[in-house]
């Protein structure tokens, strides 16, 4: 949507990529835009066209589960906003018949003479982001796909759940349309799977069926689920809570097993065979069957490599690095998202800001060349006028209008005072719905705007961009909140949730009355940057910001850069770390943009996004200096380290020369000692980690233990290698590298928390005792090593937390401002956030992190200024008697004490200014205004809230 | 519905920050409560001036809430 919008992004959707030629900085790309049959331009999204055309369509959108027509949108808030024709079922194209949209259509956008276009660009900079395609059917097949209904996909799956999809949104068996009662999930179909050459593990799949299956459960709590798994992989940030959730609050089964089949058994729907580890075969009745499919490489993942030159790997997905995870062999061409390796959306969206930024560095000397900048027709005054307010209440889709009376909330504004106009929309948000929007407010010359919608927090910024675009000032629009918390809320009270509507509604309607247009206000960015952590995640990052042009200082706690990278020695792909942080730190020393303070800490930072002041403390004894540092963004790159547990298994933590923690064990492995490779090793998972003293997955650490455990095979073949694990989580790509050391004789053993190995630590020996669950009998070792994989931890992130206030979660991580939609950003303006600080992640997906907070952080920089929101406080100076009551309670700083004509006033910065309003609650002569929240603004608020006898009657 | 149930009609100041941003969370995760708040967004609870909550018992409020 908001790409939509953007005149610097064109979309051609519909459109083939059929060469790319030339180099970085100076590419041709061809290509072929197939016709639409309708002229975009003129297509209104009204959707008569498709109620008239005869013929049906399988919907593809909806995974070919319900019928749409030939003459289509995939799905209203589709961009862009244009209908298209399917030239394959349309009687017209295909027989030279039918043509009755033509005369349907208003606004006679249908043009059945279209051809296909070809065009010409020339770009600097490629990504390529082709997403992911779909597994072979042989994957789905064996397990009933395709020869009883209710086997779906779990794609097909996540339709039946949504309002839009074929059942708006109620979970019925595709066989005789009943609410299934007991709904399986099969997991790895399609991934961790030879058979169909897919070796590697999605990623995706146990998180997403979690999801599933919770949203199932909400649908119906009655329903019986049971995931059917492997390992269970949540190893993302704060996933590991989301599968106790599932388990604990919503009653979702997790079975540890291998599913045989699921064959039809007549009247009690499907019969599922498995076996668990213990070699037990069980079988279990289901209503339906959800098949976790994985992703697949795209579809013409060759074609694309072919007109482009990149690599592809086995699997054909594109073949990048560790250390260069984005950058295919060509140059100027990079990468994103599930083409990368399979991916979630936080990880994709990461990865295309990071992809943006090195494409942006490779073109910046065309900076601010041919951008269009958009133009707002100018401000309509409206302060002499009379209050003209439009409102516009929503059904978004069913979420409002499943349950709120509409059209009730909708009636209930005729004859408030001012109300000139009101009407419904199904989706207030979508592309067609601004159109109306501001036909609407020139129509009938409104002058203020009340959308009854979702919550300001995420929509206002849309309607205000419209109300721009309208030529009235952004302020003069209120939203009324009846979706997130009414109809959500209230889903069993639809009468009460109605009445809390019409309320909220004439309590917008008041405070609409009374706003005002605020004026717009600019504040210049200092453009250079602060890069607070010296390991690879900053260096990275501030690599980055040089690249863009700009300048930045890393201040790094040590006395030398490189963070605890230093203390790895290898990768599981078997590259040096050395190497690259040896190349990383010359390259960062040699940049003229890049400022380096090493033994420095930060002490105080002030100011705001664009105008950030720092103080910083290096050296130490006599050598001690501060030095003041101004900047205009902040990139948060703390890092993380080893995990010291208290508790290991519930027990105090083993200790002896034979205990060693995985990272030590890989600095002997990658050491030259002749003895190095131990002749036994059994390697403990989640020790300290998921229930002892941390609560969640480190991500990293069964990686690092199948990465270590190849290393001792390729030193010491003969050595014995155990690993006890809960669910070995190596995800993506690492997948191979577990599998080869099963192949080499590593022997793998799942252990639960009911018994967990007993360590006994003697004089000149270490035991191990664990249950074999394939042997079903207690087994004891006596290794000569013990390894920990002992998770990691952030790096005092609560002191930068108070500093840069800042938040952090349960685990003192920091929290990004949005998980999928703001992966890098903090919720402070201007601070953005990579490594280890932000979460546990191996080498690769810290350096694109790094590469995307610095792309990010360059956006500031790039446009020089940074818009204030126009709610700041106002002082009037008239009234104000210069107590300085404001100033001292302003949390921000944002209030200053002058001399005007010798007399103290108060006056707002407004940079700083976070509109709270502290200043004016209690100035005592209110003198001091808040923009959009004004005492007389909230007074009508509260009084209309009072005035519930006019529509209620009680 | 029962006239003798105790439906009280409570107004509320929500933070924009926390509060509101908890209560659409609410929403996003279909968490169930009682329908008897109206709410007005403040930028931040510091902005509740004490005539407000004034006000809005005179208005007819059986409580007020401050959420920040």
């Amino acid at each position: 949507m908001e790409a939509g919008r953007s005149p610097n992004i064109e979309i051609l959707s519909n459109t083939d990529l059929l060469s790319l030629e030339g180099k970085k900085g100076d590419f041709t790309a061809k290509v072929r835009i197939r016709p639409r049959y309708i002229d975009a331009d003129k297509c209104t999204a009204c959707g008569l066209c498709t109620k008239y055309c005869p013929k049906h369509l399988s919907d593809s959108y909806n995974e070919g589960l319900n019928l749409t027509r030939p003459i289509h949108i995939d799905y209203p808030q589709a961009v862009p906003a244009t209908y298209f024709i399917d030239p394959s079922t349309c009687m017209h194209l295909q027989h030279g018949t039918c043509k009755i949209c033509v005369p349907v259509c208003r606004s006679r956008a249908i043009d059945f003479s279209q051809k296909a276009k070809k065009r010409s660009i020339g770009v600097g900079a490629v990504i390529v982001a082709p997403g992911f395609g779909r597994v072979p059917d042989e994957a789905l097949e064996k397990y009933g796909y395709g020869s009883h209904p209710d086997v779906v996909t779990s794609i097909e799956f996540e339709r039946l759940l949504n309002p839009s999809g074929p059942f708006q949104g109620e979970v019925r068996c595709l066989s005789d349309k009943r609410h299934p009662k007991k709904i399986a999930f099969i997991q790895c179909v399609g991934s961790r799977d030879l058979g169909c050459d897919n070796g590697y593990c999605s990623s995706v799949c146990c998180m997403y069926a979690i999801k599933e299956a919770m949203v199932a459960k909400e649908h119906d709590p009655d329903c019986e689920i049971t995931v059917y798994y492997m390992d269970l992989r949540t190893q993302g940030k704060d996933f590991d809570a989301a599968r106790t959730r599932a388990e604990e609050q919503f009653g979702i089964k997790f079975v540890r097993s291998e599913v045989a089949d699921v064959m039809n058994w007549g009247d009690k729907g499907l019969k599922l065979t498995y076996s668990t580890l213990d070699g037990a075969h069980h079988f279990e009745q289901h209503d339906m069957v959800v098949l976790s499919v994985g992703l697949d490489a795209p579809a013409d993942a060759k074609k694309i490599a072919d007109i482009t030159g990149i690599a592809l790997n086995r699997y054909d997905f594109a073949e990048t690095s560790t250390f260069a995870p984005l950058e295919t062999g060509v140059k100027g061409i990079t990468v994103a998202g599930a083409f990368q390796g399979p991916k979630d959306i936080p990880e994709s969206v990461t990865q295309s800001s990071a992809a943006a930024g090195m494409a942006a560095g490779l073109i910046k000397s065309q900076r601010n060349k041919g951008v269009v900048v958009k133009n707002y027709p100018a401000e309509v005054a409206i302060e002499d006028e009379e209050p003209r307010i439009g409102v516009f209440v929503c059904h978004c889709g069913i979420n409002i209008g499943g349950i709120v009376d509409v059209p009730g909330v909708d009636n209930s504004v005729e004859g408030m005072e001012g109300v000139v106009y009101h009407t419904q929309n199904l989706y207030s948000c979508s592309q067609d719905a601004q159109e109306v929007l501001k036909d609407k407010i020139r129509e009938y010359k409104l002058n203020r705007v009340v959308i009854a919608a979702c919550s300001p927090r995420t929509h206002e910024p849309l309607f205000q961009e419209t109300m721009r675009d309208a030529g009235l000032n952004r302020c003069l629009i209120e939203m009324v909140n009846i979706r997130d918390q009414c109809s959500w809320v209230h889903a069993n009270e639809p009468d009460a949730a109605t009445d809390k509507s019409k309320d909220l509604v004439r309590m917008g309607v008041a405070k609409a009355r009374l706003i005002k247009p605020l004026p717009e206000q600019t504040v210049p960015v200092t453009r250079s940057g602060l890069v607070i952590g010296g390991g690879i995640a900053g260096m990275t990052a501030a690599l980055t910001l040089a690249e863009q042009g700009y300048s930045c200082v890393i201040v790094e706690k040590n006395a030398r850069l490189g963070g605890h990278l230093l203390d790895s020695r290898y990768t599981l792909h078997g590259e040096n770390t050395a190497d690259l942080v040896k190349r990383v730190t010359d390259q960062v020393k040699k940049n003229r943009n890049i400022t380096v303070m090493t033994a420095s800490e930060l002490v105080t930072t002030n100011g705001f996004v664009g105008n950030f002041s720092s103080i910083i403390k290096s050296g130490s004894g006599k050598k001690a200096g501060e030095h003041t540092v101004d900047h205009g963004v902040i990139i948060v790159a703390t890092g993380g380290s080893s995990h010291k547990p208290a508790k290991i298994l519930g027990k105090k933590p083993p200790k002896g020369t034979r205990i060693m923690t995985q990272l030590e064990l890989e600095q002997r492995l990658g050491g030259k000692g002749k003895n190095r490779a131990p002749g036994s090793v059994v390697m403990i998972q989640c020790a300290g980690s998921r229930g002892d003293d941390l609560n969640y997955c480190s991500k990293t650490c069964c990686i690092e233990a199948v990465k270590n455990a190849l290393k001792i095979k390729e030193i010491n073949p003969a050595s014995q290698v155990i690993v006890l694990y809960r669910d070995l989580r190596t995800y993506g790509f690492t997948e191979d590298y577990y599998r080869e050391a099963r192949e080499k004789g590593v022997m793998f053993i799942p252990y639960s928390l009911d018994k967990p190995p007993l360590i006994k630590v003697a004089t000149r020996k270490v035991e191990v005792s664990y249950d074999d669950p394939i042997l079903n009998e207690k087994v004891t070792v006596s290794p000569d090593l013990v390894a920990l994989s002992v998770g990691i931890v952030p790096d005092s992130t609560e002191e930068l937390s108070q500093m840069l206030k800042i938040p952090v979660n349960a685990n003192s991580f920091f929290l990004e401002a949005h998980v999928k939609l703001r992966p890098v950003e903090m919720p402070v303006s201007g601070v953005f956030i990579c490594g280890l600080a932000h979460s546990p992640k191996p080498l690769d997906e810290i350096i694109v992190q790094a590469q995307a907070a610095a792309a990010k952080a360059t956006m500031p920089l790039v446009k020089g200024e940074v818009s204030v929101e126009p709610i700041v406080s106002h002082v009037t100076e008239d009234t104000c008697i210069g107590c300085g009551i404001c100033a001292s309670l302003c949390p921000y700083q944002a209030i200053e004490m002058i001399k005007v004509d010798k007399k103290r006033k108060a006056r707002t910065i407004v940079a700083s200014c976070k509109a709270c309003g502290i200043c004016a609650s209690h100035c005592p002569t209110f003198a001091i205004t808040m923009g959009g929240f004004t005492n007389v603004q909230i007074q009508a608020q509260i009084e209309a809230f009072g005035a519930t006898g006019e529509t209620t009657g009680d | 519905m029962s006239q003798e149930e105790f439906n009280p009609k409570i107004l509320g100041f929500l933070c924009n920050w926390c509060c509101y941003a908890a209560a659409d969370a609410a929403g996003v995760s279909r968490f169930q409560y009682p329908p008897s708040l109206r709410t007005v967004r403040v930028m931040c609870t510091g902005r509740i001036d004490p005539l407000f909550v004034l006000k809005g018992f005179a208005a007819g409020a059986a409580g007020i809430f401050a959420g920040g």
